[in-house]
């Protein structure tokens, strides 16, 4: 591999949960990627904004409080608006199964609900995000 | 007292049914040998959820150095570990206290008139995120939050319409809510003035505790300093006016559910509530004047001694503190009174039912280890808040301990027990551990500046998940048992018409006020922050003249800045 895959873990929103998200830095951390972690109540700007500043491959967003079906479409129009639809855009929280379809057919490429292994959410990003990196 | 006499416990009553296969051993030694050559199952086993070691058994030995009369004495003396009070809950029972709060001040309203008439014996108000985090339901950054994690909450007229045909001369209503505390406590002071009740007769908790969210819950708006005046103002007001209010609930739930272990929640917490002893006393204030309005709020997680013994800790290290360190002469000030919830942080999406079974145990817990209230998690909570149906199984759980599990007829029953009362005292050990690598940071304070609890509760939540992640640790239905899903539960659903209800709510509120009066109490309140002035008063002016939480909130920000989270990972 040319170089290690890039991640950028996000906490959007205002909701302050973010035991997930450090979970998941840590795990793809320790998987050898690299990780940024945004830091708490960014908005889907300033998310992608860190996104393209930090050339990364994929965007791991947390949302534990509802605002899921907001957020995430928010920040996958921003990513094509910047032509940064390659960066693969993925994440986690309280979100119901019914509303997994949605976010995946609004462009979101994994939607992993409470109690997924931290394994599958690092295989996902090997083989998702690795292909840009391959590229 | 039998626990100082027990040594003699072990010595064969019988010598021959304790002698061993090797004609020798007896007794302990026997039960040493027999348990250490047989297999054992595989798995975290020997500690506890938290991490803390555990012996196999405990014995006699485990109670040697306890003085009763010292370390645990009776219900209603110090140092408390058996309860704060001499009848506990034969007197009267745990408040069972259903947090609640969903979409619009209306219908919260419903929900809390349904849990009244269901039994319920007070109010709790979930605020959404906008309302936690300072802004109106109309701020750019509230789109998609309104009324989704909690009740939207921006003006005078929304704590109106929550209270709606609640007499709040009767009721005791317990506010979560923190950075915008005083925002809340002035629209409840004023919702109530408008219904004819003093103040003086309010009666409730606000759960103001600044520091854990600096620890843990990271709903912010200034920085740590600022907010501790705050906070100081609040306390010493409401000694004054508002007699019956307790002013901060401090708490170790979010410490837990941020993925702290048990004695770190014991710890965290404690050195919480020290801070806000030593900020009110730096404030002028006599510590009797304040402290007994002081009361915690814990997490009633699963490892169910742990729990208990937990909770029996927590009121002998505040009592001695209260005590020796901090000399407090009224009783009430050495007592620790404490709400309980669930943890929310162990309910698993899949096979959503067990969760009702997981919230029973953990509430039986904190029953034992002497709750003054109890909100039971709905089974539904891990995905979305809770239906009306889920709610009444929650509510009904409390009520089946309280009134058919004889639960609490017995003061502290786990008392004397060798394992329970060893657990206590290591929890206190563990805990006075945490308070010495507090100080030697400057206190809370400097400790939260330097990263210091953030890294120790990310380093426990990452070890736990590493755990259930290689299956040393069993979580039913996620990493065995495991089903495909043949039903989802029905959730509650929160919309985008209510999100654009409260929005329009809200700016008909701001048409109807004189918007000049509105600016000169908001730059009065803006005055008050840079000169040593309470701000409770102006905060109190600013809701009088309809004022809204967002520009009350944001009004401070030129004055005390906003808080920026070094973020770690």
């Amino acid at each position: 591999m040319a170089r290690p895959i890039r991640i950028l873990v996000a906490k959007a929103g205002l909701d302050g949960h973010d035991r997930g998200a450090k979970v998941i830095a840590r795990a793809l951390r320790d998987a050898g990627f690299e990780v940024i972690y945004t830091g708490l109540h960014q908005t889907p700007e300033q998310v992608v904004e860190a996104a393209m500043q930090e050339d990364v491959d994929g965007v791991g967003l947390s949302v534990l409080s509802g605002a899921h079906m907001t957020l995430f479409p928010r920040i996958k129009e921003l990513l094509v608006k910047e032509g940064a639809d390659d960066i693969v855009l993925f994440g986690g929280g309280t979100i119901p199964g019914e509303d997994v379809k949605p976010l995946l057919a609004a462009g979101v490429a994994g939607v992993f609900t409470p109690g997924t292994p931290m394994a599958t959410i690092v295989d996902f990003v090997r083989r998702e995000c690795g292909k840009r990196v391959g590229a | 007292m039998s626990i100082k006499k027990s040594k003699t416990n072990g010595t064969p009553a019988n010598g021959e049914a304790n002698l061993g296969t090797k004609g020798k051993l007896a007794g302990k030694e026997l039960w040493q040998e027999q348990f250490e050559t047989a297999p054992k199952r595989a798995g975290a086993i020997d500690r506890t959820i938290s991490d803390h070691p555990l012996k196999p058994m405990y014995g006699p030995e485990d109670l040697a150095g306890l003085d009763y009369d010292r370390d645990l004495s009776y219900p209603g003396q110090y140092p408390y570990t058996r309860g704060i009070h001499p009848t506990m809950h034969r007197g009267r029972l745990w408040t069972m206290r259903q947090f609640a709060g969903f979409g619009t001040a209306k219908q919260t309203n419903e929900r809390f008139r349904f849990l009244l008439a269901q039994g319920q014996t007070g109010l709790s108000v979930a605020f959404d995120m906008p309302a936690l985090m300072g802004y109106d339901s109309d701020h750019p950054r509230a789109l998609g939050e309104v009324g989704k994690c909690g009740v939207a909450i921006a003006t005078l007229q929304d704590m109106q319409d929550l209270m709606a045909g609640i007499d709040l001369g009767r009721i005791s209503t317990s506010m979560t809510i923190n950075c915008t505390a005083p925002v809340a406590l002035a629209l409840y002071i004023v919702a109530a003035e408008l219904q004819g009740v003093p103040q003086e007769k309010l009666s409730g908790t606000l759960q103001a505790d600044m520091l854990k969210e600096y620890i843990a819950q990271k709903e912010w708006i200034y920085p740590p300093e600022p907010s501790m005046r705050i906070i100081t103002d609040m306390m010493a007001y409401c000694a004054k006016h508002v007699p019956k209010w307790n002013t901060i609930s401090i708490s170790g739930y979010h410490i837990r559910e941020a993925g702290s272990t048990a004695v770190q929640e014991l710890a965290f917490t404690l050195a919480d509530g020290f801070a806000y002893v030593e900020a009110g006393i730096a404030a002028g204030m006599n510590v009797d004047e304040f402290a007994p309005r002081l009361s915690f709020f814990f997490n009633a997680h699963s490892d169910f001694f742990e729990e208990i013994a937990k909770y029996r800790a927590a009121r002998r290290i505040w009592a001695r503190h209260m005590r020796e360190r901090f000399k407090a002469k009224d009783p009430r000030s050495w007592t620790l009174r404490f709400h309980t919830q669930t943890a929310g942080c162990s309910a698993t999406a899949q096979q959503a039912q067990n969760n009702i079974m997981r919230v029973a145990f953990q509430a039986m817990g904190a029953v034992l280890g002497g709750t003054q209230s109890l909100h039971t998690n709905s089974l539904d909570e891990v995905l979305a808040l809770p239906t009306q149906e889920n709610a009444q199984i929650a509510l009904r759980t409390q009520q089946i301990i309280a009134y058919e599990t004889g639960a609490a007829n017995v003061i502290d029953p786990l008392g004397g027990s060798y394992y329970v009362e060893k657990l206590t005292s290591e929890m206190e050990e563990g805990a006075e551990r945490y308070f010495e690598r507090i100080a030697e940071f400057g206190g809370v304070i400097p400790a939260i500046h330097a990263g210091f609890f953030q890294k120790e509760i990310a380093d426990a939540s990452y070890r736990y998940q590493r755990e259930i992640e290689n299956g040393e640790r069993i979580i039913v239905g996620v990493n065995d048992f495991v089903q495909e899903e043949a039903e989802q539960i029905a959730l509650l659903k929160i919309g985008r018409a209510t999100e654009l209800e409260q929005c329009a709510r809200v700016q008909a509120f701001r048409a109807s006020r004189d918007g000049e009066a509105v600016q000169r109490e908001l730059a009065e309140l803006a005055n008050a922050a840079r000169s040593d002035k309470n701000l409770m008063p102006h905060y109190l002016s600013c809701v009088r003249n309809k004022a809204t939480l967002g520009e009350i909130s944001e009004a401070l920000v030129p004055v005390f800045g906003r808080y920026r989270e070094p973020a770690v990972i």
